[in-house]
Formats: C-alpha cells, structure tokens, sequence
C-alpha cells in the first residue's frame, strides 16, 4: 500500500499546485473588493509566456518570471476597464478570459511540437530522507515549496500586517477606506497586480512543468476551478491550499482508475473534477450565512472615489 | 496633459449606442498595428480579413451561416444578463442541443417527414434548457453562484459529446473515427440560396431574435426583468419574483443554444462529431454585450462577429496567420466596448498639467 500511497500524494499535490497559485492570488484580489473572472485566461498567458520563454532562453526560473508578468500584465488590462473606466467587473473578467484564450492560442500555434524536459525535483537535505514523509512531502518541485510558502505569507500579510488590514477594510468598505485617506483604487490596482501575477505563475507551472508542452487551451476550466475554490475556501489561505489538493487528488483519481484497470468510460472521469467543482459550491452556498460572513461586503462593486 | 473623468449628471443616451462603433472602429486600428507588428502589409491585410470574405454571393451565404448561431444564443443570454443573470455556459447547451436533436436523427433514420426537422429542433431547445436548468436550480435553490456552474457544465457537455460519439452512437462503417452516421436528408435544414451552404436555420434565427424583441420590448414580464436588473430592491418591492427571473433568464438562453446546437449539427456539419462549435457559445457572450442587450443590435453584432471568423480564416490562407486571431480579435473588441462605455455615465475631460 505504502508504494502507492507515495505517488498519490506526490501527483496529488503537483495536480493541485497550478491552484494553490491562481486561487491564492484571486483570494487577495477579491479580499480588496474586485472580482477578476479573467482567471483562466491570465492563466493561459502566463502559460505561453512561461513555455515560450523557458524555449528561448532554457532556463526555468526565466520561465516563471516570463509567466508571472504576462499574468500580471493581463491583469493590468482588468484593472484599467474595471477600476479606471468603472466597467462592469463580470463583463471586463469574461472578457479578459476570452481574450487570453485567443491570444495564447494565436500565440502558441508556432510552439505546438516543441517538448520541453520537466525540471527536477528538489529533494530538501535531511528532511527527504525521512522515511515515508521525505518522498511525500520533501521531495517536489521547487515551486511547490514556493506555493507554501506564498500560502504562509499571505496569510501573514492579511491577517497579522497593517496593509493587509488595509487592504481588507478597501474590501469591506472602500467608501470609509477613502474617508480615512487610504488610496482605495491603488490598493485595489495592486491585489489585482498581485492576483494575475499569482495567475501566471499557476500557469507557468502547468506549461513547464506539470505537462512540459504548450497545448491550446490546456489549463482546461482550471482559472474558472480556482474561482471556485476561493469560495469554497471561504476566503482563508489555508483552506485554499487543502481545496487545491482535494482537486488534485480528484484529477489524478482518474489515471489511477484507469491503472487499476476500473471499468468505466474514460469521459465520466475526466468530468469529475468540473462535477466536484458544482458539488463543492452547492455545499458551500447552501448556507447563506457562511458566504455572508465570510464574502468582502463591497466584492464585485464598482468604486469610483468622485461618484 | 491628463484625462479626468467627471460624472454625468445623468446617464448619456446617445453615448449608450456609440460605444460598439468606436469599439470595432478601434478593433479594425488594433488590426492594423497587429499585421504591422507581423510584417504584413496593412490594408491588405484590412481587405484579406474584411472585404474579401463576403465579395462574393456565397461569402455573404456564409456571413450569414455562422452569424444564426450567434445572433440566436446572444438574443436568448441577453434576456438573462438584462437581470443580472450571468448565464456563460451557453456553449455546453449548445452541445445538449446537438445531442438531443442529433440522437433523435439517429434513432428515427427510416423518418421521412418535414415534422421530423421539427421534432429535432423543439428536442435541441429542450436538451439546451434541461442544461440550463441545472444553474438556474442550484442557483434558485442553494444560492450557488451560476457562473460557474453554468461554465463547469460545459466541460462535462463536450466530454459527454465525445463518449456518445466514441462509443455508443459511432458510426460503425466510419473507419474507427468518432462520429456518428450522418444524417438523413429529412433531418437536414433545407438550403436557401443554390450552391451555397445557407440553410433555413437562418430563418428560425430570425425568428428568435424577433420573438427575443418582443419580449424584452413588448411584454410586461420582459419590463420586471429589465428592472429586476437594473434595481433588485425596486423590484422586489413590486412584487416581481427574483427567482422566475433567474428560472426564465436561464432557461431562455438554453433554449436558443439548444437551437443553435441543432442548426449545426442539421445545417453545415450534417452529423454528430466531437466538436460542433468554434466557441459560437463564448463569442456569443460578445455579441450579446456589443448588441447592447437589444435583440436588434444583437443581429447586428452578430454579422460583425461571424465576419471576424471568415476574416480568421481568410487571415490563415491568404496571409498564413493561425485562424485563432479571430479569438484575439473577438477578445480586443470587448474590451474595447467595455472601455468606450465609460462615456455612458463620465465625460472625459483633456487637462493641462498647469490647469490642474
């Protein structure tokens, strides 16, 4: 049992960690008050922008920073629409996931038959060779690592700092935020900088290391997963990280399945995890008050510090 | 210099119809700057992608083929976003529709009546709303949020799609491939205009963004809808009920994909494979926004978006670029609308530094 149990866990928490990234940089992003939709296609930005530069200059790292600000890049593009020109936060979000569908599909084409090596696994001294938990948890992807840490930090920074305490009341009230003589529209640019750049990285993840290639359309409805997760998590960092890793376990389910020789059609487990997704948010939703409590009061509301 | 924007004491009329213009006036500049930045020439780049595509009888026949899908699905979302209703899914309902007429097709091969197209097309807007209903349950019932209910639903509607057509409803003599047998002629809309594609599914698009008119214009429930969207408080204290806005908004933009999914699989495909739609759901979601949330300018938008796909593919063979500009564009041309309509509500006003 041991032997698989490893490579559950250690697909387990690669499959999850593209979320972990997305999910907790949406978490911040809507803790100021903004509703970004345009998830999955910072997603795919960053993906291409990843791939294309790990291609170029074949060095990871140069990839994930490639990622990171093409995501941050895509949501500097909501942030103008919705915070500068008041639009409509769900009509610009829809709109920046539609457009980075075409544009890292337009982009890609010329990258479709090129495969990159994965990166390798970083075993941390010592704590690796613990037996059983050194190969489940110590032995990752660096950016696994990074996700945790990120996880750590940014429940640091919201709940212990004095900006995160800022940033929550723009979220809660940005109305009062400004009375006081915070600079609401700033702060809420920058949670949206900080939720695409968490975005790309998620992408960057998935297109140079999790499936080392670039496919059209590959983060496959995860943007639109990690949206879900933030409610699921009910906007707490933590949580985000045990939801990501109950997908992941949930989208690796099926390769084991089908190792296992499991007699069902391959399409059924494939749609599990989007069939998680619906079941997760009714469970959630179903409770009017832990949204209530738990949602920013002013999320998704336009702002504008004349009007 | 910098711009300022200073709210309007009231919303501008005439602002509220400028914005799609500006919008594909500034979509056609970014064109040129993009074949610029590839080393095309512009202009002809500008004829390859707008003018040549419908130079001709049958370019126009397809303008108006890929253009029915959209203006049908659009005219149905845009009864739900006039109420706050965010109905994204309309892809995957599109799907159900092609399943539910296509399968009827199959199962009834030896059928040779005009009721049968008929039968198939009533069996598509139903598969299309038993998809749709699922958001609008969960959200009537859990509060759970339809946006992304609606949206997971389309990932499981094309895996759906791809086991029926792999498995139970291949066509056995296909050589292996995943589709089904194609259809009888009886099952097929009849073609318009001789040795074009153009078919009558045309006609029943027409007839559901004039019947979408009537409704969002004419009758009293589409005017508690409209202010369900506008002031949900105001409504509720009318009387006007939240819920048969979210069930009819849903419902409606179901219907109309559902349609839209037997226009294509009765219409140019003539089967059931395991892609029937280049994202016609998604772009829909454009057209509806560029279209105003108005039936008609929806029939307009919805010439200008299936342009955009002709250009696409005229763009991949007459100046060898992936036909997935047309995604780029479809993208640039919302953002662009979402961008011009802060006209609506400010006046943007040009300040000298030394003035402020």
């Amino acid at each position: 049992m041991t032997e698989l149990l490893v490579p559950i866990v250690v697909a387990t928490l690669a499959a999850g960690t593209p979320l972990v990234f997305a999910a907790l940089g949406e978490l911040v992003t809507e803790k100021s008050g903004v509703l970004n939709l345009g998830v999955e296609g910072m997603m795919l930005v960053g993906a291409i922008a990843a791939f294309a530069a790990t291609v170029a200059s074949g060095n990871t790292w140069v990839g994930v920073i490639a990622g990171m600000l093409a995501g941050a890049a895509m949501s500097l593009v909501f942030a103008a629409l919705a915070l500068t020109l008041q639009a409509n936060q769900v009509a610009a979000g829809l709109a920046l996931s539609l457009f980075g569908l075409g544009l890292s599909a337009f982009a890609g084409k010329p990258l479709e038959s090129i495969a990159l090596q994965a990166p390798l696994v970083f075993r941390i001294p010592l704590l690796s060779d613990v037996p059983l938990l050194g190969p489940m948890l110590f032995s990752h992807q660096p950016l696994v690592y990074l996700s945790w840490l990120l996880v750590a930090l940014v429940s640091w920074f919201l709940y212990r700092s004095r900006a995160g305490l800022v940033l929550r009341a723009v979220g809660e009230s940005p109305v009062s935020a400004n009375a006081i003589g915070y600079p609401v529209i700033a702060i809420r640019y920058l949670a949206t900088l900080f939720g695409g750049a968490m975005a790309g990285i998620g992408g960057a993840f998935l297109s140079i290391v999790y499936t080392p290639m670039w496919v059209e359309g590959m983060t496959a409805g995860r943007g639109w997963i990690a949206l879900a997760l933030v409610v699921f998590a009910t906007w707490r960092p933590g949580r985000v990280l045990a939801g990501a890793y109950l997908f992941g376990g949930v989208t690796i389910a099926q390769f084991f399945a089908q190792g296992a020789g499991v007699a069902v059609a391959s399409q059924l487990l494939s749609s599990l995890p989007y069939l998680a997704t619906i079941v997760v948010l009714v469970l959630i939703s179903r409770h009017p008050n832990i949204i209530r409590l738990n949602a920013p009061v002013s999320l998704g509301k336009p702002y504008h510090p004349d009007a | 210099m910098w711009l300022r924007l200073e709210a309007r004491a009231a919303p501008s009329r005439a602002m509220r119809y400028l914005p799609p213009l500006v919008a594909a006036a500034l979509t056609i500049v970014a064109g040129f700057a993009v074949s610029l930045a590839l080393g095309r020439d512009p202009l002809a780049a500008f004829y390859a992608f707008f003018v040549q595509p419908v130079s001709s009888l049958n370019g126009v026949a397809e303008l108006l083929l890929k253009a029915s899908p959209l203006m049908l699905i659009a005219t149905g979302l845009a009864i739900g976003y006039r109420a706050n209703v965010w109905n994204i899914g309309a892809e995957g309902q599109l799907i159900l529709g092609a399943i539910f007429g296509g399968g009827l097709a199959l199962h009834l091969p030896g059928v040779d009546s005009r009721w049968l197209l008929a039968a198939m097309v009533l069996a598509g807007a139903l598969g299309g709303m038993l998809w749709a209903a699922i958001p609008a349950l969960l959200r009537s019932r859990f509060n759970t949020n339809e946006i992304l209910v609606s949206l997971m639903l389309v990932y499981v509607a094309s895996l759906l799609l791809s086991y029926l057509v792999q498995e139970p409803w291949r066509d056995p003599q296909g050589f292996n491939f995943p589709q089904s047998k194609m259809f009888a002629d009886a099952a097929l809309y009849p073609i318009l205009l001789d040795s074009t594609r153009l078919n009558a599914g045309f006609l029943v698009a027409l007839a559901v963004v004039a019947c979408g008119w009537l409704f969002v214009a004419k009758s009293f429930l589409g005017y508690q809808m409209r202010v369900a969207g506008l002031a949900g408080a105001a409504a509720r204290y009318a009387g006007f009920s939240a819920r048969r806005s979210v069930w009819i908004g849903m419902l409606a933009g179901g219907a109309a994909a559902g349609i839209a999914g037997v226009g294509e699989v009765a219409g140019p495909i003539g089967q059931l494979t395991p892609s029937i739609s280049p994202g016609y759901g998604f772009a829909a979601i454009i057209v509806a926004f560029v279209g105003r949330l108005n039936p008609v300018g929806i029939f307009f938008a919805s010439l200008l978006m299936s342009l955009l796909y002709l250009g696409g593919e005229a763009a991949q063979m007459e100046l060898r670029l992936p036909s997935a500009i047309t995604g780029l564009f479809q993208g640039m041309l919302l953002f662009f609308l979402l961008g011009s309509d802060v006209l609506i509500h400010y006046r943007v006003r040009l300040l000298r530094r030394a003035a402020a």
